[in-house]
């Protein structure tokens, strides 16, 4: 027996710490990174939320979010090597601006 | 032995999601989500979610990290440097970050009574997610698969050398 509110706070807790890691992170993967942290917090929220309201469509909503969190890394992944290839760099700080 | 197990990976998931925030070498960040991913495979488990469960190890741990790494290894990523930019998110991002997190930790607890508890028995079974998923929602299901065919062909354009 655990409460759906454990669930909740440890969604939140990793939403937190993917927001925090998405604001300290210097490298671009890893920036990269903490964004799927956070859709997966946003997961776990869903699923827990469809298991109190036995709603069988909250699962249904995780796993288009899984499908498109799929397509964002594929794509994003191919713009991070265009970037590194163009500024032989992967630090954000160094990739402000639009035009070389 | 369902409040153990979950106690076992939410803690396993917090700790890795901290090591991906504190290590420096992008690769340590990758290898910490997989750990998170992964536990929380067995979080959907308990939450009678056995679909979404073998999706999470396949789809994120599987594809999606590895898609990671590799990446990480293909552009020879090394630590990262700290630089001015980081030190003014540190002074905005992380109290923000610890306020959003107490905010909803707060909301979460008090309203936890009206919230019901989680026990091993499955509500909803392998049959009722497919039938909701390929005959109430059969076109969203196909048109993620173009979705994905598109998103393919644009890495592939993009990620391409140039001549």
């Amino acid at each position: 027996m655990v409460p759906i509110a454990y669930y909740l706070v440890l969604s939140a807790l990793l939403f937190s710490i993917g927001a925090g890691a998405f604001l300290i992170k210097r490298n671009i993967i890893t920036v990269f990174m903490s964004i799927e942290l956070m859709l997966n917090a946003v997961n776990l929220s869903f699923v827990a939320f469809a298991y109190q309201w036995h709603a069988i469509r909250g699962q249904i909503f995780v796993f288009f979010v899984m499908v498109v969190a799929a397509a964002e890394a594929a794509v994003g992944l191919a713009i991070i090597i265009a970037v590194y290839r163009t500024r032989n760099t992967l630090n954000v700080d160094q990739i402000d601006l639009m035009k070389l | 032995m369902q409040l153990v197990l979950f106690f076992i990976f939410g803690g396993l998931c917090a700790a890795a999601a901290l090591n991906l925030l504190l290590t420096r070498h992008p690769i340590n960040s990758a290898l910490s989500l997989i750990v998170v991913m992964t536990s929380l495979a067995v979080l959907y488990l308990t939450l009678g979610a056995e679909f979404l469960a073998a999706a999470q190890v396949i789809v994120y741990s599987g594809a999606i990290m590895v898609l990671f790494t590799f990446v990480i290894m293909l552009l020879n990523a090394g630590e990262e440097v700290r630089t001015r930019g980081s030190r003014a998110a540190y002074l905005v991002g992380v109290p923000g970050v610890a306020a959003l997190f107490s905010l909803l930790t707060f909301v979460f607890l008090s309203q936890g009574n009206h919230l019901g508890k989680s026990t091993l028995a499955n509500p909803a079974t392998l049959y009722d997610l497919s039938a909701v998923l390929f005959r109430d929602l059969l076109l969203p299901f196909e048109v993620t698969s173009v979705l994905i065919l598109i998103a393919i062909l644009g890495a592939v354009a993009l990620a391409r050398k140039e001549h």
